[in-house]
């Protein structure tokens, strides 16, 4: 018995290995890796890793294009994260209400979440360009103008003040729906008893809401925080189709100026560093996510 | 059973994890492998092996293969039939293969002797996917392929205005030691991003084989070799960068030629605003946009002599005509759609076509482009102030040092700077020639009146294709532009465009 056990024991640790390995060597080992370079005086295509210590991050925080984009990122990541998070929750207390059609409206609010960043950009582009005086409207705009609502117009993505606000409400668009789901299962496993209890003590709708299901979706508002915060930190594909670094940067973020500054400028190093910022990011937010679920598990 | 699906998984792993056998490349047999010594020269060796000094071809197409088959043995191909180096080893056929050699032999086709031109592959990296450049790449390609008709040619493009995605895909491509064989570089300084003394061929025995130092104007040999004193392109073309587009139409009804200086400038613009139309369209949404009108707004503010010290740090850019530079390109923009950041500069073309926009800025493939559309009233003017100043740029292409086929990637170099390939691709492409004896009959009018300012004009660098300054200054460049273009902020401008050149070691 105890042989058979060591056996089973070996195979599986013959077996795991080669995941370890990679994982060892792809993701972390390029990590250390990475990090190193942040800290080398890489600035040409040919590597150059003597050690500088810490000057790429402090010429990083000094450069006006960085600091941009990190206002850009929690510009973006909290009008998306707030955004898709109430709106998802509306409307899946809509769906809630055991509407006729259900099935068809649940598909049309997720559909938007099985398409590309990459194609939604591109048609957020066109819906959100916002014409000129001179040239006439387009898109939303002329909309506004169609609906006699003109004091609505706005520039958009094209406008340096809240041009990322105008790339959030493209990606809250594609994921609001998955929040949705999210929460509609949330609200699926809230036993029926429950409400009928409050109801019976006579609480309203909004009270029943406010103190029965809020505190009872938070596990699921934490987890939903955690996938869209860490989709909003590494955003990229939805900025290159949509907008570029947009006017005065208005629409950059640090993943692009990561690619512009390693691959056309040439700056390894500096790219090096904003990458080990923007890991220092999502780690902010999904480790101790990551240290909670595990002691959860250990608990169980 | 349970053990036995382990074994047969653990077996299976083990399988997938053994390295992938060599790939089977033929090996070439050679009768003898004979180090060459002093005074050797091939027809020596062909008298003493088949008693023929005009055997020699044989031994030289046997040996290329050879080495083709197997580069480890045989490290150096015999390029040149009278250059072979002491302490080479020749792979000699037996006589039977000699014999059926030169049975076949052409001396009109010189590819037959180097085993790579008769075969394989030829890998050509480029940003060319559209249009009448993807037209002219393929015409240098037909050329290539009645050269060399066994050879495959994988066009590696990648899409991206001024190649900004291309340039990505090849850097990582060079550094992890995959190159294509031959690639598209911007002659000028920006051979410099790709650390040229590691991972570039200098061409100079290719320019002195092939003339190319008699066919191109020395303007553009002081540009090709501005780096490390080496070429490292062929040209193929020369664009101009500095081109103001014009509606014939609009001009010609509110009576109005294109502005020379820059108060002619204002009194246009205000012309045709008050005739309802957007004097001044741009497109910046692509980042590099604002930075190629701004060069020309510097030369036609400086002058060329001023515009080229500011790349060489002669002239210091707190210089009054940059501030001066810099409020004349905010007085454009107050001209200009306000919609410029959603648009590319051919989308903002586009209201020049259509009649809603009167003036353009950009490089002269807008000819080519205002072609593809079938629109055909436009005109072209140098901007205010350049008359007499051609800011150009040019495509050529470069060899990476470890490209795998090598003699291929050769014959492609060979092919772009020859008199045929150029004329081949330039009316197509919509720019002129590198070299000077093209035939202006196979150009359109604009193209014409380029050839002949090309010839007298007083030549300056672009910054932003890639020609006056390296890679990394001409990025700072761009993002200090792109700023300006939201903020008008004349001065912080001034400041972060003295820094870049700071950054880039040529200022203090």
């Amino acid at each position: 018995m105890r042989r058979r056990l060591n056996w089973e024991r070996v195979a599986s640790v013959v077996l795991l290995s080669p995941a370890v390995l990679a994982t060892a060597v792809f993701v972390y080992g390029f990590i250390g890796w990475t990090a190193y370079a942040s800290l080398s005086n890489w600035d040409r295509l040919l590597p150059d890793l003597s050690f500088v210590g810490l000057s790429n991050y402090e010429k990083l925080f000094a450069n006006q294009r960085f600091q941009i984009d990190l206002r850009n990122t929690v510009v973006f990541t909290l009008v998306f994260l707030v955004a898709c998070l109430v709106i998802g929750f509306v409307l899946a207390l809509l769906l809630d209400q055991r509407v006729a059609g259900e099935g068809i409206f649940r598909s049309i609010y997720l559909f938007p979440m099985s398409i590309s960043f990459i194609v939604t950009g591109v048609v957020w582009r066109w819906l959100l360009n916002p014409g000129s005086t001179e040239l006439g409207s387009t898109g939303i705009n002329s909309l506004f103008d169609m609906l006699g609502l003109g004091f609505l117009k706005s520039g958009w993505y094209t406008d340096p003040k809240i041009g990322i606000i105008a790339v959030a409400i493209a990606a809250t668009w594609q994921m609001s729906g998955y929040t949705m789901a999210m929460y509609l299962a949330g609200l699926r496993a809230i036993p029926e008893e429950l409400r009928e209890a409050a109801r019976v003590d006579g609480a309203s709708e909004v009270q029943i809401v406010r103190h029965i299901i809020l505190p009872l979706l938070q596990p699921i508002t934490l987890s939903a925080v955690i996938v869209l915060g860490h989709i909003s930190l590494k955003i990229y594909d939805l900025v290159v189709s949509m907008t570029g670094p947009g006017i005065g940067f208005a629409t950059d973020v640090p993943a692009y100026y990561m690619w512009d500054t390693t691959f056309r400028g040439n700056h390894f190093a500096r790219g090096a560093a904003i990458a080990i910022v923007l890991l220092v990011m999502v780690a902010v937010l999904i480790v101790p996510y990551l240290i909670r679920s595990t002691r959860t598990e250990a608990e169980l | 059973m349970k053990r036995m699906l382990i074994v047969a998984l653990f077996v299976g792993l083990l399988l997938a994890l053994l390295p992938m056998t060599a790939s089977a490349q033929g090996t070439v047999a050679c009768d003898d492998e004979v180090v060459v010594v002093k005074d050797d020269w091939l027809a020596k060796f062909a008298d003493k092996y088949f008693g023929n000094p005009y055997a020699w071809p044989a031994i030289m197409a046997w040996h290329n293969k050879a080495a083709q088959a197997d580069p480890s043995k045989f490290p150096d191909k015999i390029i040149n039939a009278d250059l072979i180096e002491v302490g080479w080893t020749v792979c000699i056929p037996s006589t039977e293969d000699a014999d059926a050699f030169l049975a076949t032999y052409d001396p009109a086709k010189p590819e037959m002797l180097y085993a790579a031109g008769a075969s394989g592959q030829l890998v050509v990296g480029s940003w060319w996917t559209a249009g009448g450049e993807a037209e002219g790449l393929n015409g240098m390609f037909s050329i290539y392929k009645t050269r060399y008709p066994d050879v495959e040619i994988v066009n590696a493009t990648v899409a991206g205005g001024a190649g900004t995605n291309f340039k990505a895909v090849l850097k990582t491509r060079l550094i992890g030691g995959d190159p294509p064989d031959t690639f598209q570089l911007h002659a000028g300084l920006e051979a410099e991003g790709y650390s040229p003394e590691t991972y570039l061929t200098p061409l100079d025995d290719l320019y002195a084989s092939e003339g190319l130092e008699q066919a191109f104007p020395p303007d553009l040999l002081t540009l090709l070799k501005a780096y490390g004193d080496h070429y490292w392109g062929v040209p193929v073309n020369i664009h101009r960068s500095n081109v103001l587009w014009y509606n014939k139409a609009i001009f010609e009804a509110n009576n109005l030629t294109p502005p020379a200086t820059w108060e002619e400038f204002v009194t246009v613009a205000d012309a045709l605003k008050a005739a309802g139309i957007t004097p001044f369209v741009l497109g910046t949404k692509d980042g590099w946009e604002a930075g190629h009108i701004f060069e020309d707004v510097l030369a036609g503010t400086l002058g060329a002599e001023k515009y080229n010290g500011l790349w060489t740090g002669a002239t210091p850019w707190s210089d009054p005509g940059v501030t001066q530079a810099l409020e004349n390109f905010k007085m454009m923009l107050s001209y200009a759609n306000t919609d410029h950041s959603a648009h590319t500069w051919d989308s903002a073309g586009e209201f020049l076509i259509a009649g809603s926009g009167g003036m353009m800025i950009m490089g002269d493939w807008t000819d080519g482009w205002f072609t593809s559309k079938g629109f055909t009233g436009y005109g072209w003017a140098p901007p205010p102030g350049t008359r007499g100043i051609f800011v150009a740029l040019s495509d050529s292409f470069a060899m990476p040092a470890n490209a795998p086929n090598e003699t291929n990637a050769m014959n492609w170099l060979k092919v772009c700077g020859s008199l045929e390939g150029q004329e081949a691709f330039n009316p197509q492409k919509g720019s002129i020639c590198a070299r000077t004896d093209c035939n202006p009959a196979l150009f359109n009018a604009y193209l014409q009146s380029a050839m002949v300012d090309w010839g007298q004009d007083a030549i300056v660098a672009s910054v932003a294709h890639g020609a006056a300054a390296y890679e990394s200054w001409a990025t700072d460049y761009k993002d200090v532009l792109t700023l300006f273009v939201a903020s008008g902020d004349v001065a912080a401008a001034q400041a972060g465009l003295q820094q870049a050149c700071v950054d880039a070691g040529i200022c203090q």
